[in-house]
């Protein structure tokens, strides 16, 4: 789409484009200031409300240079001192450990199961069509709900899961009891919410790719397994792609999970950096320690995003040569 | 035959991974219907009872939450939210598809980084803001917050749809005499309003399915409904028939909006990244 400026739709400058190719000047002279203007003024409601949201956030870097808390009527100026204190914790790099195994963990699981149901569904069959209709389901359902339906399912001693596993000698598995098992359960909830994510799109890239290529293949007597490794899934990379950095982007700031679950235990086991900063903010009042913690989550969220963004474009950038 | 086989074990691999993605549902609907007392002696044979749905959906329970209410807040502030979005962020939208100008690509991706930054960067120093303005546990302070949510979703995507409309309807509406202002109200609203209709809607899921803003910023009378169905999990004895017909009338709303929109939540869910 390319940019125009604001004096080429305006008819009587003899520039106008118009289907009826220089029509009658019948627009009434609007004076070229305020044309420039325009596009300003639209956008101004919503600079109002972006510096309403960022007046929050640059309060919260101008907390973090302080030791401003509950049980601190009087802050002292810091300056660096909390980011100090906070790289220097083992807890800040334990967390830190925590949330990038969570990340990684469900976005891994969720692209290869993802992309297998979309393959799986692509294929057309009756039972596809069918399953294909109700294939957003959890992913409409507030990730903090499927935490409290998993919660009530994974209890050990009453819950159905480690009932329908007793016949196979397996009941009794202490889920989200042991720091292992809680990692992998609050994954799995990740899992059972966001991989319909990476399978409608994965679908939808699927349905967009051309046909010709497919055919060419299946002339020539290739396989299934060269045809999906040479031809379907670098054309569907750039699909994938924005699915994953959505997915891994998201849960590198995961809350809702496994505040439910788990409240980031047993022990600090399942302490990603959002409960961290919840905790030292919000229950025990050290609000400008808590503040500090997210400043340096969004930090490294900001560059991974820049890092992906600029990737993503690349690929974007090569497939539309491709099709070219 | 041997393709006979490998399409009907494709179609099994599908009927496993449904199996895995409905079960929860599924159990929910059983335990709420489970009487009190049944509750942990049996899995699947009980007296099936509504009085779960009758505690939950009546004045509140023995434990006091008021359910119906928070189920009301979640509608306001998500109605609001989407609302204050939409007047917003369409004309933000229709400037920044149609010209380009000092700042537009800036703002843009500053809005995008709205939807990436970890929510407690802002929701921190707002906890204590709201307190000192009075913000706190009210309507206006959630309507507010949720833009973070419902404003960078909703001008990405209206951006990408006044995109894919040719100018040239409107260029013709203002040689036939049309103001700029009649031109995008009578030409170009009208064209996007399928889109319009499902981004509101994705907005709404997406501001009612919200946990970590009411959990901080309200204490009772803007409370939301996903923070009132964990109330139930408290206390020695959790009450499990409750908590899931109170998780289960929380996704009614959601659920119901996400079947109209299924069309266009390739777009929406991707920010206008893919288009299907």
């Amino acid at each position: 789409m390319p940019g125009r400026t604001a004096t080429a739709p305006e008819a009587g400058h003899g520039a106008a484009a118009g289907p009826e190719g220089g029509g009658k000047p019948a627009v009434r002279a609007v004076p070229a200031w305020r044309r420039s203007l325009r596009p300003y003024l639209l956008i101004v409601p919503a600079l109002l409300l972006t510096g309403g949201i960022l007046y929050p956030f640059g309060l919260g870097l101008y907390y973090t240079v302080f030791d401003f808390a509950a049980s601190k009527p009087q802050p002292d100026l810091v300056g660096i001192g909390n980011y100090r204190r906070i790289l220097t914790q083992p807890a800040f790099w334990d967390s830190a450990r925590v949330t990038v195994a969570y990340a990684v963990g469900a976005a891994a699981v969720e692209t290869v199961l993802g992309v297998a149901v979309a393959l799986l569904l692509h294929r057309s069959s009756l039972v596809g069509r069918v399953l294909e209709k109700i294939l957003i389901l959890p992913l409409m359902i507030a990730p903090v709900i499927a935490a409290i339906m998993w919660k009530l399912m994974l209890q050990p001693s009453v819950g159905v899961i480690n009932h329908l596993l007793e016949p196979f000698g397996l009941g009794g598995v202490q889920w989200t009891d042991t720091p292992t098992g809680a990692l992998l359960s609050s994954i799995a909830v990740d899992v059972w919410v966001y991989t319909p994510f990476v399978a409608i799109l994965a679908l939808a890239g699927l349905r967009s790719l051309p046909a010709s290529p497919f055919e060419a293949a299946a002339v020539d007597g290739a396989g299934w397994w060269f045809t999906f490794r040479r031809l379907t899934l670098p054309m569907l990379w750039p699909y994938v792609l924005v699915a994953v950095i959505f997915r891994f982007m998201d849960s590198l700031k995961v809350f809702d999970i496994i505040y439910a679950l788990t409240e980031g235990g047993p022990g600090d086991s399942t302490m990603v950096l959002q409960i961290r900063a919840y905790l030292e903010a919000i229950r025990f009042q050290r609000y400008s320690f808590g503040i500090s913690y997210m400043i340096v989550l969004w930090a490294v969220v900001y560059l991974v995003t820049m890092v992906l963004v600029r990737y993503l474009g690349r690929i974007q950038n090569r497939a539309a040569e491709v099709e070219r | 035959m041997r393709r006979r086989l490998l399409s009907v074990a494709a179609d099994l691999a599908l009927i496993a991974y449904f199996v895995f993605a409905l079960f929860p549902v599924v159990w929910m609907v059983v335990l709420s219907l489970k009487p009190t007392n049944e509750l942990f002696s049996t899995y699947f044979s009980f007296t099936p009872t509504l009085d779960s749905y009758r505690t939950v959906l009546g004045a509140g329970d023995d434990q006091g939450v008021p359910f119906l209410r928070f189920f009301v807040n979640s509608l306001v502030v998500s109605l609001g939210a989407v609302g204050l979005s939409l007047v917003i962020g369409l004309p933000a939208a229709y400037a920044a598809a149609r010209w380009r100008f000092r700042g537009s690509e800036n703002l843009m991706f500053t809005l995008l980084s709205f939807r990436f930054a970890p929510e407690l960067t802002v929701i921190i120093p707002l906890f204590v803001l709201y307190q000192q303005l009075g913000l706190f546990d009210t309507y206006v302070g959630m309507v507010w917050v949720l833009q973070l949510v419902t404003l960078p979703l909703i001008v990405w995507i209206m951006r990408s749809y006044f995109s894919d409309l040719s100018p040239e309807l409107e260029q013709a509406a203002l040689l036939d005499g049309y103001t700029r202002k009649q031109a995008f109200f009578k030409v170009a609203l009208p064209l996007v309003k399928p889109g319009i209709a499902a981004v509101s809607l994705l907005a709404f899921i997406f501001a009612w399915n919200n946990f970590v803003f009411p959990l901080i910023l309200t204490s009772s009378n803007a409370q939301t409904v996903t923070v009132g169905a964990l109330s139930f999990l408290g206390g020695d004895r959790p009450k499990y028939n409750l908590t899931a017909a109170a998780a289960l009338v929380s996704v009614v709303p959601p659920l119901l909006l996400a079947l109209t929109i299924q069309r266009y939540l390739v777009r929406g869910l991707s920010f206008g990244a893919v288009k299907s």
